[in-house]
């Protein structure tokens, strides 16, 4: 190959610049590719608001409903579920709610919740996702000999207690989520949103 | 009247020849002049079989696409109308399914031959990071395959593993969200992971199995004496210049493996006819209802060739390490080269720390599969699984200071591969 009388400099320069505006071309490019996988509009939209009718909840019970495709549970605690709560602290990850964005502030309390009996959660383990099961009564559990009532995510394991609130030395990092929601009247919660009264 | 026929048979050789004159040595090299060690035993037909199970699953997997629909709406109910409506769907589909598993199991023992005879030692390093790049898209492969009939595991295994990713600092949410292309797996997810697993990952498969193979025909292949046979004498019935130790893969290999494959396929067959979820191993019992979003299974496993790097996530108290333990298990894997420092390849030479290691590292990997397909409610295995988790790590750690600072005894390594002539 004769390369006499190239400019080696002039070469280098414009192989340089080539590969910058095609590299940057390429980048450009990728961008709606990339683009194209996040949440479509339709998508989006199906995240609207869901009003729930807690006129039938009866104390002890759990009602489902579904928000933005997540389970949303509202759990009437009984009393002794609710006196129970403090005696947990010591064993809890966070027992103040102090993490954020797990709960709007109203939920930021012993309870976890605007009403100290009606409790309201993202059904959704903190830890990958799976969906736990409540296990409400104050007895002995084959994974808790001290067990007070909670939920127990049967995935990996992590236990919560009946405020939701994460164990210590259980694979889920934080407290179940409480989702924003206010009480339109006395007996229809709106699940999604926090509203005028936050 | 032989006579024309051979000279038609010439005439249209010739006439290819002229056009394309590669191909020919391409053939050559690859098949008839293709010198691989002539004492191979039983552990070298898995590279083969997973080679007969990537055409099957191509052929099947082509056949169910014509009756599949990628939608959320869709998916069971023709999976379903495969299973029972089409003229032998069911056995393409099981054929499919069956072949996943065949998939990973001649892949786990490929690879396990692999350091038994040290076949990723220098100069076959390439090979090895090859091979290890076809097992992390196989993996990618299988789960998202595994989606698609959209049945109750399909949905929460989705869940599961996509939430792996959310474990990442900062970015893990957007990530995840990006990944299922909504907030939760659904519509979407099913439609890309259709894409992936149909189009996207089958090609980059084909071409890293081209590569692998290229790159090995490069190196020529071990044998269980871990003895380069390029280095012996040279000079065998074909070539003077050939390996001494060498015979041509096609006839000599090429009918061992026809005859080895017939056997796998003969085991697959039984499978497939007779117990093709081999007790909800295969596929999973669970899997068999229509995915629901708001009902979690009790339990909640992988299918077993991912439930040892599972059973590490699940053992350990703390979302990002567990994450990260269960990646560095298959990453330590791709340093394995270098990790090495012996220079006795195969085991018959090497030392007795490193059987040891060997066996202990196996006896690892099939205990952590039977605790992560478990439902891990038992607080004594779980310090099992901690025990087990630290002990194949410590194999990979174990390895590194027994060979780089000179405690392995090797036995002295024959000139020439046993049995020759």
């Amino acid at each position: 190959m004769a390369n006499d009388g190239v400019d080696m400099g002039r070469r280098r320069f414009l192989t340089a610049t080539t590969t910058v505006v095609g590299g940057a071309g390429v980048a450009m490019a990728a961008i709606p590719f990339i683009k194209s996988w996040q949440p479509s509009a339709r998508a989006k939209t199906s995240g609207a608001p869901v009003e729930a009718d807690i006129s039938k909840l009866e104390s002890g019970q759990m009602l489902t409903y579904e928000w933005r495709g997540q389970p949303i549970w509202i759990i009437s605690r009984s009393k002794a579920q609710l006196d129970a709560l403090p005696s947990l602290d010591s064993r809890l990850k966070d027992p103040n709610s102090m993490v954020e964005d797990q709960q709007p502030d109203y939920a930021k309390n012993e309870h976890r919740s605007r009403k100290p009996e009606l409790l309201v959660l993202v059904g959704i383990c903190t830890h990958l996702g799976c969906s736990p099961k409540m296990v409400p009564e104050l007895k002995p559990e084959p994974f808790d000999p001290e067990w007070k009532g909670g939920f127990f995510c049967p995935c990996h394991k992590s236990r919560f207690d009946m405020a939701g609130r994460v164990f210590d030395g259980v694979p889920a990092p934080t407290n179940l989520v409480v989702p924003p929601y206010y009480f339109v009247d006395d007996t229809h919660i709106m699940i999604g949103v926090s509203g005028g009264t936050a | 009247m032989s006579n024309r026929l051979t000279e038609a048979v010439t005439g249209v050789q010739e006439w290819f020849n002229d056009r394309a004159p590669s191909f020919n040595p391409f053939y050559r090299k690859h098949m008839t002049e293709y010198y691989a060690p002539k004492n191979f035993n039983i552990w070298y037909i898995f590279g083969v079989l997973s080679m007969v199970v990537l055409v099957n699953q191509i052929v099947t997997g082509i056949f169910l696409t014509m009756f599949f629909k990628p939608s959320a709406a869709d998916a069971f109910a023709s999976v379903e109308y495969i299973m029972r409506d089409v003229e032998w769907g069911w056995l393409i589909r099981y054929m499919h399914s069956t072949g996943a598993s065949a998939f990973f199991l001649v892949v786990y023992i490929h690879m396990f031959r692999g350091v038994m005879y040290g076949s990723y030692k220098k100069p076959r390093e390439l090979v090895w990071l090859l091979g290890m790049l076809i097992y992390l898209v196989l993996m990618a492969e299988a789960f998202m395959g595994y989606v698609l009939p959209w049945g109750q595991m399909s949905f929460w295994g989705a869940k599961v593993i996509i939430s792996l990713f959310g474990a990442i600092p900062y970015v893990g949410n957007t990530l995840t969200e990006w990944i299922m292309g909504d907030y939760l797996p659904s519509d979407a997810t099913l439609n890309r992971f259709f894409a992936l697993h149909v189009i996207a990952l089958p090609l980059v498969l084909l071409l890293l199995v081209v590569l692998h193979v290229f790159a090995l025909h490069e190196v020529g292949s071990n044998n269980p004496d871990g003895v380069d046979i390029k280095k012996g004498p040279k000079g065998n019935r074909w070539s003077a210049n050939a390996p001494a130790d060498g015979i041509p893969f096609h006839p000599y290999f090429t009918v061992k493996d026809t005859f080895y494959t017939g056997c796998f396929l003969l085991i697959c067959a039984f499978i497939i006819f007779f117990q093709p979820t081999v007790g909800g191993l295969f596929l999973e019992h669970d899997n068999f209802i229509e995915a629901n979003r708001l009902v979690t299974p009790l339990h909640i496993k992988p299918t077993w060739y991912y439930t040892p790097f599972y059973a590490m996530l699940r053992v350990i108290p703390n979302k990002l390490a567990g994450v990260m333990t269960m990646f560095s298990a298959i990453i330590v894997l791709f340093f394995l080269p270098w990790l090495d420092r012996g220079k006795v390849k195969s085991w018959r030479y090497r030392g007795t720390g490193f059987r040891v290691a060997l066996f202990v590292l196996g006896i690892c990997f099939v205990w952590l599969a039977k605790i992560g397909s478990g439902p891990g409610t038992d607080p004594v295995e779980t310090i099992i699984g901690r025990f087990l988790t630290a002990a194949y790590f410590g194999f990979f750690i174990f390895l590194w200071v027994y060979t780089a600072f000179g405690f392995e005894k090797t036995k002295p390594v024959p000139e020439r591969v046993t049995g020759h002539d």
